[in-house]
C-alpha cells in the first residue's frame, strides 16, 4: 500500500507510541531477551486478542486488510476442543501495513468487542493453542466475569457453579 | 583484543588530556541537547506565557551563541520544515535572535536560503513551501526587507512566462506566493504597494490564461450544485482578494510578534540574497493540482450562534490550512489527532463541521489521499468519542449529504464512502435508519445510489455475517442484500448411486474427493486428470481441458471451502497441479472461470484467492486482467471487488518492479563501493557483486518493467473495445450512450489512470500513438487528456 512520506518526520521528533513494543514478552520464546525483542522490532506479525469465539478468519481479514495486505491468518485454538478461543496471528507481506494496523486497528471493534493487537515474533506451528488449563486462553481460565462472547464465565467460576 | 580497544582501555585508565578533552566532548553534547529540548519546546502548552517563554529562551541563546553557533543555527533551519504548525513562534524567536545579534541573523538567513536552493533542486517542493512562508513571515520579524522578498517573488512569477514547461510548474511557484500572503501581505502592502500590485497583476493574469482540463479528473462531484468544486489556485485567488478587500487584515493567525513591537522594530533587515528558481527538467515532479472539497456552508450548521466562514473568505482559508496540516502532522497518532482537532479555540466557528469537511476532504482526495483510508476511519471514532454528544450529529448529517449528492459522485470516492461507512457502523453495532434509504429499492440496480447501498451491505457482511445483515435490514430490502456467501458446488453426488454412475463428470469429482481425502500427492491427481476426456474440438491440439481444470478446482477449492486457511492450505498442497493446469493463458482462465462459478456468491473468497494465486505466481496478473474483462464477468463487471482484484494485480505488479529497481541500485552501489575501498587499498568483503550478477538482475528488472507495460496496455485495450462496442452498439439502436453502465465503466478507466498515474505516464507515447488516437471517440478519449492534462 502507498503511504505518503510526510516532509515533517524527519525533522520532527516525532513518538510513534501506538508501534512501540508493549511490556508483554511471550514466556516461551526460544532465545534470549534481546533476541526477541530484535525479532519483534522487525516482525510483519500480529497478536490480535480479545475476539469472540464466534468471530471469523473471514471478518478478521477484512478488517486487518485494511491496513495493508494479509499474507495469513492463524487463528487461535482451543487445545482440547480445535475451536476458536478468542485470539489469532496476523501476518502481512510488508512491516508497514502492519503498523498501520497497530496505529489505526487496535481498540477499535469487531464484531462488536475492542480488539487489542501487539507486536509477535512470528507464529511458530504450536502458538496457536489455548495455553490454559481447560484448553483456551490463560485469561478465561481466571476471569470473574460474565463474557457472552467467550464462553460466559471464566473456567474456574464455571467450575465452581456447577 | 584488537589494537585499538586496548589503546581506549589505557585511555580510561590515565587521567591524560585527552580524557578530558572527552569529557569536554560530552559537556558540548549535553548543552547542545538541552538547547535542543528548549526550542522544541517553546510554543507548547506551558504554564508561563508565551512571551516570556520565548524572551527567555532568547535570552539564553543570546548567551550561547558565541560557542554553539553552528548546533543552534541548525535546530532553528530544521524546525522550518519540522514544526510548520509553531511557525509563527519560531520567526518572532528569530526576529528576537536578530534583533540582539544581526550577524546570527544574516548567517540563520543564508543557512535557510542554502537549505531552500537544495530542496528546489531535490524537488522537495512541500519542504520549500514552507521555508518560503517562513522567510515571508521573517518580514513580519524586522529580520527579512519587504522589498528582498518581493524580488524573489518576481523571480517565481517570471517561471510563468517560460516555455514548454508543464503547467504544474508554474503553478507551483504562484500558489507559493499566494500560500504567504495571509501571513506577510499587510507588510507588503504598507511598505511597497505599486511593486506588490505589480505581482498581484502578474499573478491574476496568468490565472486567467491557466487550462482547467485536469479539473473534471479531480473533481469529487461532477456537478457543482451545491458547491462549486474548484480548482486551488481559483479559490486561494478568490480568498487573497477577500483579504485584500479588508486591507490585508486577518484576525486568525497567532502572530506572537505584535508583542515584541519595540524589541524588534528598530532591528537591522536583512536583503534576501538573489534566489532563481532551478530550471525544468524531464525528471522533475512538480505537485499534481488540487481541487477543494467543499461540502457544507453556513446554512447546514444548525447551531446559530456558531457562522460557517464562506468558502471564498480568508477565514475559511486559514482555519482549513490550520486543520489540514493538524492532520499531516498527527497521521501517525489517531487520539493525539483527535485531540489536537478539538482543542482549537476558536470562537463562534462551527469547529466540529470544519473539521468532519477536512477529514472527508483528505479522504476523498483524488487521485490518492495523503494517508491510508483507514487513519481517517480511525481518527473520526475518535472524535465521535471524544465529542460524544455533538460529533455524531454532525456525521449523521454529512453522511445523509453525501447519500444524496451520490448520482454525480466519483466512483473511487463511492468505494471510499463504502469503505468508511461499513467500518464506522461496524464500531456502533451497525445501527443505522436503514428505512431512510428504501428509495433504492425502487431503483435500477446500476443507479449510484443502488450501488452504494448494496456494496455497503456486501462490506458490512464481510465485517460481520450474514444472518446479522439480514437481522439489521428492513425485511424489505431483501432484493439488495448480499447473497448467503456459500460454495456452488457443480459435482454435487445426489443420494441415487446409480445416477452418479451415468454421469461420468460426478464421477471423477467423486473419485477426485476420495483421492484427496485418502491424502493422495500431487501427481496422483495429475495422472488421474489425465484420464478425463478433453470436451474440446480433438482436431487440433489443445493447450488445457477445460473438464479436467473444473472437476479439479471446484472439487478441490469445495473441499477447502470451510476457510480461507483451509483453501490456502489446499492450494499449497497442490501447487504443482495448479502450475501444470494454469501453463497457459486459456489455462489459466478456466481456473478463474471454475473458481468463480464456486464463489460467485462469496466476493470476499474470490478476491482473497484471486490475490493469494497471484502472490504465488500460480496466476498471471495479465491472466486475471482478462479475465476482469472476460464475457462471464460482464455480469459482476460494475461490482467493487471486481476493481479491488483489478488494482491488487496492478499493485502486485507495480510492487514487483519497484523491488527489482531498488535490488539493482543496491547492487550497484555495493559494486562501487567495493571498487572504491580496492582503490583505496582496503579489504574487501567476499559477496562482491560481479558485472554477470548485475547483468542477470537487470534483465529481470527488463522483464518485470515489460510484464508491467503489458499490463497496462491490455487494460487500456480491453476498456477501449468494450466501450466503444457500446457507443457503436447504442449508435446502431439509435440509444443513449451515457447510460449508467456507460459511467461506471468510464470511471474505471479514469481510476486507472488516476491511480497508477506515476506508472502510466512512462507510456504516455505508446498510448497516445497506437491506443488513444483521434478515431477514437471523444467520451473515451476524454479520460485520456485528462490524465494528461494532470502533469501537463
Amino acid at each position: 500500500m502507498d503511504v505518503w512520506k510526510s516532509p515533517f518526520s524527519e525533522t520532527r521528533q516525532v513518538q510513534h507510541k501506538s508501534t512501540l513494543l508493549s511490556n508483554y514478552r511471550d514466556q516461551h520464546f526460544k532465545g534470549s531477551r534481546t533476541q526477541q525483542e530484535e525479532k519483534l522490532k522487525a516482525s510483519t506479525t500480529l497478536y490480535v486478542g480479545n475476539l469472540s469465539f464466534y468471530t471469523t478468519e473471514e471478518q478478521i481479514w477484512e478488517l486487518f486488510s485494511r491496513g495493508g495486505d494479509v499474507k495469513r491468518i492463524i487463528m487461535g485454538l482451543d487445545k482440547h476442543k480445535r475451536t476458536p478461543c478468542g485470539f489469532c496471528f496476523v501476518e502481512y507481506y510488508d512491516r508497514a501495513d502492519a503498523e498501520n494496523c497497530m496505529r489505526y486497528v487496535n481498540g477499535t471493534r469487531l464484531d462488536d468487542r475492542i480488539v487489542r493487537t501487539d507486536w509477535d515474533a512470528g507464529f511458530v506451528e504450536g502458538r496457536q493453542f489455548g495455553r490454559g488449563r481447560s484448553g483456551g486462553q490463560v485469561r478465561d481460565e481466571y476471569r470473574t466475569d460474565f463474557d457472552d462472547g467467550r464462553g460466559g464465565y471464566g473456567k474456574i467460576v464455571q467450575d465452581k457453579m456447577k | 583484543m584488537s589494537r585499538r580497544r586496548a589503546h581506549e582501555d589505557d585511555d580510561s585508565d590515565s587521567d591524560d588530556g585527552r580524557s578530558r578533552s572527552k569529557r569536554h566532548r560530552t559537556e558540548n553534547i549535553d548543552i547542545e541537547e538541552r538547547l535542543e529540548k528548549l526550542i522544541l519546546k517553546v510554543g507548547d502548552k506551558s504554564s508561563a506565557s508565551l512571551e516570556s517563554n520565548l524572551e527567555g529562551l532568547a535570552a539564553v541563546l543570546e548567551h550561547d551563541i558565541a560557542n554553539y553557533k553552528t548546533k543552534i543555527i541548525r535546530i532553528l533551519c530544521d524546525v522550518v520544515i519540522g514544526y510548520p504548525d509553531k511557525m509563527t513562534v519560531y520567526t518572532t524567536l528569530v526576529g528576537l535572535l536578530n534583533a540582539k545579534n544581526y550577524t546570527c541573523g544574516g548567517e540563520f538567513i543564508e543557512i535557510l536560503v542554502r537549505d531552500l536552493k537544495d530542496v528546489l533542486k531535490a524537488c522537495e517542493f512541500e519542504k520549500a513551501r514552507y521555508m518560503i512562508l517562513f522567510l515571508a513571515d521573517l518580514v513580519n520579524c524586522h529580520v527579512v526587507s519587504a522589498s528582498s522578498l518581493l524580488s524573489l517573488y518576481d523571480n517565481f512569477i517570471e517561471v510563468c512566462l517560460e516555455d514548454n514547461i508543464p503547467q504544474t510548474r508554474s503553478d507551483w511557484y504562484v500558489h507559493t506566493v499566494l500560500y504567504t500572503l495571509p501571513w506577510v501581505g499587510k507588510e507588503l502592502f504598507l511598505n511597497k504597494e505599486n511593486e506588490f500590485n505589480k505581482l498581484l497583476v502578474s499573478i491574476q493574469s496568468y490565472l486567467g490564461k491557466r487550462s482547467k482540463t485536469h479539473l473534471h479528473a479531480l473533481k469529487v462531484w461532477s456537478s457543482d450544485s451545491p458547491h462549486v468544486q474548484e480548482d486551488r489556485l481559483d479559490c486561494m485567488w478568490a480568498q487573497i482578494k477577500h483579504l485584500q478587500s479588508n486591507a490585508w487584515t486577518e484576525r486568525l493567525i497567532r502572530r506572537p510578534y505584535l508583542a515584541f513591537e519595540s524589541a524588534l522594530q528598530d532591528a537591522l533587515q536583512h536583503t534576501l540574497p538573489n534566489i532563481i528558481p532551478p530550471s525544468h527538467h524531464e525528471d522533475a515532479l512538480y505537485p499534481l493540482p488540487v481541487v477543494v472539497f467543499r461540502m457544507f456552508d453556513y446554512t447546514d450548521v444548525p447551531d446559530e450562534t456558531t457562522v460557517l466562514p464562506g468558502s471564498h473568505s480568508i477565514e475559511r482559508f486559514i482555519i482549513d490550512e490550520q486543520l489540514h496540516l493538524t492532520l499531516l502532522l498527527n497521521q501517525y497518532e489517531r487520539k493525539d489527532c483527535a485531540a489536537t482537532l478539538l482543542m482549537f479555540k476558536e470562537e463562534k466557528i462551527p469547529l466540529n463541521y470544519m473539521i468532519i469537511e477536512t477529514v472527508f476532504a483528505q479522504m476523498f482526495r483524488l487521485p490518492n489521499p495523503p494517508t491510508v483510508e483507514i487513519f481517517y476511519h480511525s481518527l473520526i471514532l475518535e472524535l465521535c468519542k471524544l465529542q460524544p454528544s455533538t460529533m455524531p450529529i454532525v456525521l449523521v448529517q454529512a453522511t445523509e449529504m453525501l447519500f444524496s449528492r451520490l448520482d454525480s459522485m466519483n466512483t473511487v470516492c463511492i468505494e471510499r464512502f463504502v469503505n468508511w461507512l461499513s467500518y464506522h457502523l461496524s464500531n456502533f453495532q451497525f445501527k443505522w435508519t436503514w428505512e431512510d434509504w428504501s428509495e433504492v429499492l425502487k431503483m435500477d440496480p446500476m443507479a449510484p445510489k443502488a450501488m452504494f447501498v448494496r456494496e455497503l451491505l456486501t462490506k458490512c457482511l464481510w465485517l460481520s455475517y450474514h444472518k446479522r445483515i439480514v437481522e439489521m435490514c428492513p425485511d424489505e430490502f431483501a432484493s439488495i442484500l448480499p447473497a448467503e456467501p456459500r460454495p456452488k458446488f457443480r459435482y454435487h453426488a445426489p443420494d441415487d448411486e446409480i445416477e452418479t454412475e451415468t454421469m461420468p463428470e460426478l464421477m471423477y469429482s467423486l473419485r477426485l474427493t476420495k483421492s484427496i481425502k485418502a491424502k493422495c500427492t500431487p501427481e496422483d491427481v495429475l495422472d488421474f486428470l489425465k484420464e478425463i476426456p478433453n470436451p474440446l474440438d480433438d482436431s487440433v491440439e489443445h493447450t488445457h481441458n477445460p473438464l479436467a481444470i473444473d472437476v479439479f478446482v471446484q472439487t478441490l477449492l469445495n473441499l477447502g471451502a470451510k476457510s480461507f486457511s483451509h483453501s490456502f492450505a489446499a492450494i499449497a498442497k497442490f501447487n504443482k497441479v495448479f502450475k501444470e493446469l494454469g501453463s497457459s493463458d486459456e489455462g489459466q482462465q478456466c481456473i478463474l472461470k471454475s473458481m468463480y462459478d464456486l464463489w460467485s456468491d462469496h466476493q470476499q473468497m474470490m478476491l482473497v484467492l484471486v490475490n493469494k494465486m497471484m502472490k504465488t505466481n500460480l496466476l498471471s496478473v495479465s491472466a486475471v486482467a482478462n479475465w476482469i474483462f472476460s464475457e462471464e464477468m460482464m455480469r459482476d463487471f460494475t461490482r467493487f471487488y471486481v476493481w479491488d482484484t483489478l488494482h491488487a494485480s496492478i499493485r502486485k505488479m507495480n510492487k514487483q518492479v519497484n523491488q527489482l529497481q531498488l535490488e539493482v541500485e543496491e547492487m550497484k552501489d555495493k559494486k562501487e563501493e567495493a571498487a572504491n575501498k580496492v582503490n583505496d587499498g582496503l579489504d574487501v568483503d567476499e559477496n562482491v557483486p560481479t558485472e554477470d550478477d548485475i547483468e542477470a538482475l537487470e534483465e529481470k528488472l527488463d522483464t518485470a518493467q515489460s510484464d508491467q507495460k503489458n499490463l497496462f496496455l491490455i487494460i487500456f485495450q480491453r476498456f477501449i473495445m468494450m466501450l466503444s462496442n457500446h457507443i457503436a452498439n447504442s449508435e446502431t439502436h439509435g440509444q443513449e450512450v451515457n447510460t449508467l453502465w456507460f459511467k461506471w465503466a468510464l470511471d474505471r478507466l479514469r481510476q486507472v489512470f488516476l491511480q497508477h498515474h506515476s506508472v502510466v505516464r512512462q507510456y504516455n507515447n505508446t498510448l497516445e500513438t497506437l491506443m488513444f488516437t483521434s478515431d477514437i471517440d471523444f467520451h473515451i478519449l476524454t479520460v485520456f487528456n485528462e490524465f494528461q492534462a494532470l502533469r501537463g
